[in-house]
């Protein structure tokens, strides 16, 4: 990857976690910390990888996108509305009942939305089913998963894994956004999920593992998986930090899942270098 | 506060409070109960037992499925499960483990999940439960319990501790007012006639017999007399109580945080279709998914506010009288 190409999505990267940030405070509800782990790889997607059309969310050549763990909408909804699917405005309404960005993605509601997420482990079945009805439709797009590692817990998940891979839907590429932490704590602790490279190659993926944050690294796993299709399905094990970005946020369980009050949005604001784009509730 | 203006009542305990108290009492006592949770230990207050006693608590992680099935063999090697995670996870996500390996055998398995209705708010439609009275009342030998307040809460789950079978209480995120003033010992099985009435009865569960309280308040100044009853237990339908209030008011509205489709209002009309025809208006959801927003900016919404109550109670009258 060019370093100019490099250094726009790093810029870009910035502008949507201030935006995130920002959106979730506002909303005064969300899933703060999963939301900042994927923005590396939602960025990528959505500014240098996915075939899509902005102007035709349903264009039937595009490539799809699932976020199965939904709880990240924040994360996609400013992809979304940054690539012009819906104006910006409609971020500040996030979770409130006159706007349409949901809790959890809505592939009704919102436009660019995929497919209904935000009960764990059901998003790579979908992915798979999508792949399987495109090739059939002999359509050569892509199908994105986005999966959490305490995700990986859901059987549904292995299920899917079994299928995609029997199926040979070389076209499904799932990431797995491997931050470490879940709800209760680290994955490791509650149940552990180690070693994930190895039981996705037990289940025929290809499997490559990455830094998540790092889009030179992510942009040659991806080109991999893509280049050489041996028929097997792909999987991106992106080794992610929580709250990836804010000091007082990184790896800290706690911000699962609650949005910053406005004084934490103050000072995440100062360490990156961004503004604070609403006005304090009293 | 969410629940906003909707509540008059300051005296609001958490249902999921209750049960973490009342859960470690019992615990002190009986040896054998043991608890399991599918992270969300927080929400579902859980994480107080098992700070209380760690090797007794099992987090299985993001796995309701696999949850219910080890505490199936969990009260099949003699202990006494309670498993809680959110109303849609337990329910839904689980039903046919719930099913088979709890509901066949008839195990004494206790689901206990918070999270119900549409009072979740925020989290918007994924996380709703509006269907788990339904998916649960279907199911043989299972006992559905959708308690009003702590004092329902409290009392359901110590007498749960001499049930033989599977029992699903309902839970909630909000905090729920106080409708039982002691000394009523609230019972499996037994609805509570709260305030007398003769012109209509209506039956509600959950956090809706608060606000049916406050309808019949209202109702006073309308001339109408209402029967409130707390309708706790769905299933097994305390069938002398709704029979009795059908005969003596002929007149009956249920209203529920669910969906009007399986829950508390088909129990109701169930019943009376068969043992005493009754004119029955059920208040619920009406067959829709909610979305995003406040508890009290969804329960306005779904039409589940005391307001609403009073007005179909008002329009169900003028029709029974034309
Ligand atoms: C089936 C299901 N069970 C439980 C939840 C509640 N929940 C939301 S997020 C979450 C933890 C997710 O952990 P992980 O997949 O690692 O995501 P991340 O840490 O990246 O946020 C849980 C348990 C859910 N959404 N769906």
């Amino acid at each position: 990857m060019e370093l100019a190409e490099q250094k726009r999505l790093y810029d870009l990267a910035k502008k949507v976690r201030v935006l995130i940030l920002n959106m979730l405070t506002n909303a005064g509800s969300g899933h703060t910390g999963g939301s900042l782990s994927v923005v590396e790889i939602l960025t990528y997607l959505y500014y240098s990888k996915m075939k899509h059309r902005p102007n035709e969310p349903t264009w039937p050549e595009r490539d799809r996108l699932v976020l199965s763990k939904g709880h990240a909408a924040p994360c996609l909804y400013v992809l979304l509305s940054l690539n012009g699917y819906f104006p910006q405005e409609e971020l500040f309404k996030l979770r409130r009942i006159d706007g349409s960005l949901q809790g959890h993605p809505d592939f009704k509601r919102t436009p660019g939305v995929d497919a209904s997420t935000g009960s764990l482990g059901q998003g790579l079945s979908v992915a798979n089913g999508i792949a399987l009805g495109l090739r059939l439709s002999g359509r050569d797009s892509r199908v994105y998963a986005v999966l959490g590692d305490g995700e990986l817990q859901e059987g549904q998940v292995w299920e899917a894994a079994m299928s995609a891979a029997h199926y040979k839907l070389s076209k499904v590429l799932a990431f797995v956004d491997a931050n470490g932490l879940q709800i209760d704590g680290r994955v490791e602790d509650i149940m552990n999920i180690e070693p994930i490279v190895d039981k996705w190659r037990a289940f025929g993926w290809n499997a490559q593992e990455i830094d998540g944050h790092d889009f030179q690294e992510i942009d040659n796993a991806v080109k991999r998986a893509q280049v050489s299709d041996n028929g097997r399905p792909n999987v991106i094990v992106a080794r992610t930090t929580k709250g990836k970005g804010i000091s007082f946020m990184e790896n800290n369980v706690r911000y699962h899942g609650v949005a910053p009050t406005m004084d934490e949005l103050r000072r995440a604001m100062q360490e990156i270098g961004g503004e604070v784009l609403i006005e304090e509730k009293n | 506060m969410g629940l906003g203006d909707l509540c008059v009542s300051k005296d609001l305990v958490g249902l999921r409070d209750v049960y973490a108290e009342t859960l470690i009492e019992m615990a002190e006592e009986n040896e054998n109960i043991v608890v399991l949770d599918a992270d969300l230990s927080q929400s579902t207050r859980t994480a107080r037992f098992a700070a209380r006693f760690p090797d007794r608590f099992f987090n299985m992680g993001i796995s309701e499925q696999d949850m219910i099935g080890t505490a199936a063999g969990l009260a099949l090697s003699g202990k006494i499960p309670f498993v809680s995670t959110f109303a849609i996870f337990e329910t839904g996500r689980a039903w046919e483990q719930i099913r088979l390996s709890l509901c066949l055998s008839k195990l004494p398995v206790k689901l206990v999940a918070s999270h119900g209705g549409v009072t979740v708010g925020e989290d918007g439609a994924s996380h709703h439960c509006i269907e788990d009275a339904a998916l649960m009342r279907a199911l043989p030998n299972m006992t559905v319990v959708i308690p009003a307040d702590s004092c329902e809460m409290k009392n359901i789950l110590i007498e749960s501790l001499s049930m033989k079978g599977p029992l699903y209480v309902r839970g909630s995120r909000e905090k729920f007012p106080t409708v039982h003033c002691p000394p009523m010992k609230p019972r499996i099985g037994k609805a509570s006639v709260l305030k007398d009435g003769k012109d209509i009865a209506i039956v509600a569960c959950g956090l809706m017999v608060d606000f049916s309280l406050q309808a019949a308040e209202m109702l006073k100044q309308d001339g109408i007399d209402a029967r409130v009853i707390s309708m706790a237990t769905l299933k097994p339908i305390d069938e002398e109580t709704i029979v009795a209030a059908a005969r003596e008011t002929g007149a009956i509205v249920t209203v529920e945080e669910h969906s009007i489709i399986g829950g508390l209002g088909s129990a109701v009309c169930e019943l009376l279709s068969e043992k005493c025809p009754t004119l029955v208006k059920r208040i619920g959801i009406y067959d829709t998914f909610a979305a995003s927003g406040l508890p009290c900016e969804l329960l306005k919404m779904c039409g589940l506010t005391p307001k609403d109550i009073r007005r179909n109670v008002i329009e169900m009258l003028n029709k029974r009288h034309v």
